[in-house]
């Protein structure tokens, strides 16, 4: 198998791995009760008992980290996904409408999106609509769509002028029918790709947003806001910024890594160049 | 040539060390809010007071570092028999920083100002008892009130009655001009205030000759900008957690002083089901106040039973009538017909106290079954959503104003209390000077409120300061917002 002689998808698979797995234990165990405070062992560092020590109202480091694990796959996930559904029917269709108003619409409203930077998107949207984990979910997903349209029309461009799609065309099937039967599948490769880096990117956005107090609403865990209180406490207590730091960087590089290796391994172009 | 560069040098070095010698005399102060502007008749932020007050503006009457009430443009006062006609004797020689006189005429011009229909000062209501204000010679002012009252000379010493001249009055707000020690020298918007000593000033000179309020709202840059001296004084540290690390630093001293900080759980008294004082009541047996208090502020603050700052001599202690009993707390949301809880909202504002307040908060309403979403707000947000339109459960909110338990008879106001029994006891102490029927009428509004939980009382919030060691002459208390430089200076 190809796969195995790639590294960066080994090594990159195996820190997601990781991190799904701690998102998936901590439905059915967490170490400790995150709900429960106990304040008398408070900022606690690593130990026997707490392996990544207490943060400021006594709560395992561990665990938090685990539960909130959930927070930022569900956001991320979910915003993929958002982003997807949203981006590859609109890229599909500006293909196979190519240079018609149609295409001229849907690729200059990806422009307007494209030229606000993603965070301050996501910022102003849950400014508006308020805080919490479904408006971080739904502004990271908005920032996603043209990311997925662009690619999804770039790809399928260069499929609409290939002898096949021309033999479908003769053959009398719709636009619609070979967008869906040959386009599609033949892009699905890029599309996770690119799918497995905007979930890195989905998982940074979220901390950035959690951080700013614009994501999911405590009591429920989250790296980026575990990070934000933690600002006043790193020269007492380090541990309680440096783990939350810690799951976001590894996890982030895990799924590039991975994301890099899929590439590699699904790139027909690379493939090609290497056999 | 050579020569002359060897001569400037030498006088470089020279001056440089002259510089060195001379006794250190400005001082740079770390504050987390900026005030929207300089004139504390305009408006009622505190973060104005601690800048201008006593420093740039001055009172007939001004408080000293323990919150009592002592002279400052009145040299003394004589009080009619029957407490309506109060003689204000002026301070002969006073000028303002622009140098025009100050003169009786100026204080009636500042009171008719406040008291006017059209007058935009945060607390109107207290020259609402004036009836009359005369200059009886240059020197003299005579007030006449509608009726007795017993904190007359304590709301004349407030930021909001401070004397100012005609001519001034309306670009006060970004070009103080006032009878105090200091004049603006320079506002940099989103950074600094810098204050320095008239050099016409009528009184004794000041040893601290220059001030810059530095506006730093992020308590890790305030705590850097301490630690590496950029900062000499920083009243009310926003990070209780770093106090320690100062404490065990020769170079700075740390003081946990008193604020006139009632913390307080608000709550909206007309959102069902949290209009039935057994839900109140049930809440307040929820809350360990000592786990917040050790939570929220690392153990700094004092446990408070009802809306009053304890070490007031009025203050009765009503915490047992509140006291942690989770069971007492199920039993009376079963009779209020919530056997299984409740769900509200927790809506926090921004600092450490609220945010860290609400989710251990949380975490207890939850053992006896009350589930609250807790939201996280900016301040704007919270004044807004919480404050003008109530639209909320429960929130975590310090209330800094000295004496404020009037709070509670005002309509509309947040709580959305409304008792007629409470505004009838209010009534009677704001018409009372007797100081024996006084505290008598006081401890009963304490009383009140506490019986009704019309909120959760919580903590008193500590005034924690961090300073240079060799800094002297700061208040450990905060009775009012103020930051009296004049008492400032550097020890040798």
């Amino acid at each position: 198998m190809r796969a195995f002689r790639s590294p960066s998808l080994i090594g990159g698979g195996a820190l997601s791995t990781l991190f799904l797995l701690a998102a998936a234990i901590s439905y059915v165990w967490t170490p400790y009760d995150v709900t429960q405070h106990a304040i008398a062992i408070r900022l606690q560092p690593p130990s026997a008992a707490h392996w990544l020590g207490t943060d400021q109202l006594g709560r395992d480091i561990l665990s938090m980290l685990m539960m909130g694990a959930r927070i930022s796959i569900a956001v991320a996930l979910v915003a993929v996904g958002l982003g997807m559904a949203a981006g590859v029917p609109l890229g599909l269709a500006a293909a196979a409408r190519r240079g018609g108003w149609l295409d001229e619409i849907i690729m200059r409203a990806n422009d307007i999106i494209l030229a606000f930077p993603a965070l301050l998107t996501a910022v102003m949207i849950t400014a508006v609509f308020g805080p919490g984990a479904v408006n971080a979910i739904i502004a990271i997903g908005i920032f996603f769509t043209p990311v997925f349209a662009r690619l999804a029309r770039g790809a399928a461009l260069s499929l609409w002028t290939l002898d096949f799609t021309l033999a479908a065309r003769v053959a009398g099937k719709s636009r619609l029918r070979i967008s869906l039967e040959h386009i599609l599948p033949n892009i699905a490769n890029l599309l996770v790709v690119q799918g497995t880096i905007s979930f890195a990117l989905g998982i940074l956005a979220e901390a950035g947003l959690a951080y700013l107090g614009f994501g999911a609403q405590p009591p429920t865990p989250s790296w980026g806001r575990m990070l934000a209180e933690a600002q006043t406490l790193t020269a007492i207590a380090p541990h309680v910024a440096i783990f939350p730091g810690l799951a976001i960087v590894v996890t982030v590089l895990g799924l590039n890594l991975m994301g890099d290796g899929l590439r590699d391994l699904l790139d027909p172009r690379l493939r090609r160049s290497r056999t | 040539m050579t020569q002359t560069f060897r001569a400037t040098l030498l006088a470089g070095a020279l001056a440089l060390a002259a510089g060195m010698a001379a006794a250190k005399s400005d001082v740079t102060i770390g504050f987390q809010l900026e005030p929207p502007n300089l004139d504390p008749t305009a408006s009622a932020a505190a973060a104005i007071d601690s800048i201008v007050y006593a420093n740039i503006f001055q009172g007939l009457t001004r408080f000293d570092s323990n919150g009592g009430v002592i002279p400052s443009l009145a040299e003394s006062w004589d009080i009619s028999e029957d407490g309506k006609v109060y003689t204000f004797h002026l301070k002969s020689g006073v000028t303002y920083s622009d140098g025009t006189e100050f003169e009786a005429t100026d204080v009636v011009h500042s009171i008719t100002r406040a008291k006017a229909p059209d007058s935009t000062n945060p607390r109107k209501s207290i020259f609402e008892v004036i009836d009359k204000v005369e200059a009886v010679d240059p020197l003299t002012v005579r007030i006449t009130l509608k009726r007795p009252k017993g904190g007359f000379l304590f709301d004349m010493a407030r930021g909001d009655a401070v004397i100012i001249a005609p001519e001034s009055a309306a670009t006060n707000v970004t070009n103080p001009v006032g009878t105090g020690p200091y004049r603006l020298e320079d506002w940099v918007k989103g950074d600094k205030v810098v204050l320095v000593a008239r050099d016409d000033f009528w009184g004794e000179k000041p040893a601290i000759t220059r001030a810059t309020f530095r506006f730093i709202s992020d308590p890790t840059a305030a705590f850097a900008a301490m630690m590496s001296g950029d900062l000499d004084y920083f009243p009310a540290f926003p990070a209780p957690e770093n106090l320690p690390q100062f404490e065990a630093d020769p170079r700075f001293r740390v003081t946990v002083g008193t604020t006139e900080g009632e913390t307080i759980l608000s709550t909206n008294n007309k959102m069902p089901p949290l209009d039935d004082v057994r839900v109140r009541e049930a809440i307040a047996h929820a809350i360990n106040r000592q786990e917040v208090i050790d939570g929220a502020y690392y153990g700094y603050g004092t446990p408070i039973g009802t809306h009053f700052a304890p070490h007031n001599p009025d203050y009765v202690d009503l915490t047992a009538l509140s006291n942690y009993d989770p069971e007492k707390s199920k039993a009376l949301l079963a009779e209020a017909g919530y056997p299984d809880g409740f769900t509200t909202t927790l809506k926090l504002p921004p600092p450490s106290y609220a945010r860290r307040g609400g989710e251990i908060i949380a975490a207890q309403l939850a053992k006896v079954g009350i589930k609250v979403e807790i939201s996280n707000l900016e301040w704007a947000q919270w004044l807004d959503e919480v404050y003008k339109q109530t639209n909320y459960g429960l929130s975590i909110v310090s209330h800094v104003e000295p004496f404020d338990i009037g709070i509670y008879a005002r309509k509309p106001y947040y709580f959305n209390y409304d008792s007629p029994e409470f505004d009838a006891i209010y009534a009677e102490l704001d018409a009372t000077s007797d100081p024996a029927k006084r505290h008598e009428l006081l401890v009963k509004a304490q009383e009140k409120i506490a019986r009704d939980y019309v909120n959760g009382f919580l903590f008193q919030l500590p005034l924690m300061s961090v300073s240079n060691a060799k800094l002297q002459g700061l208040w450990v208390n905060a009775p009012a917002p103020v930051t009296d430089l004049a008492a400032m200076s550097w020890a040798e």
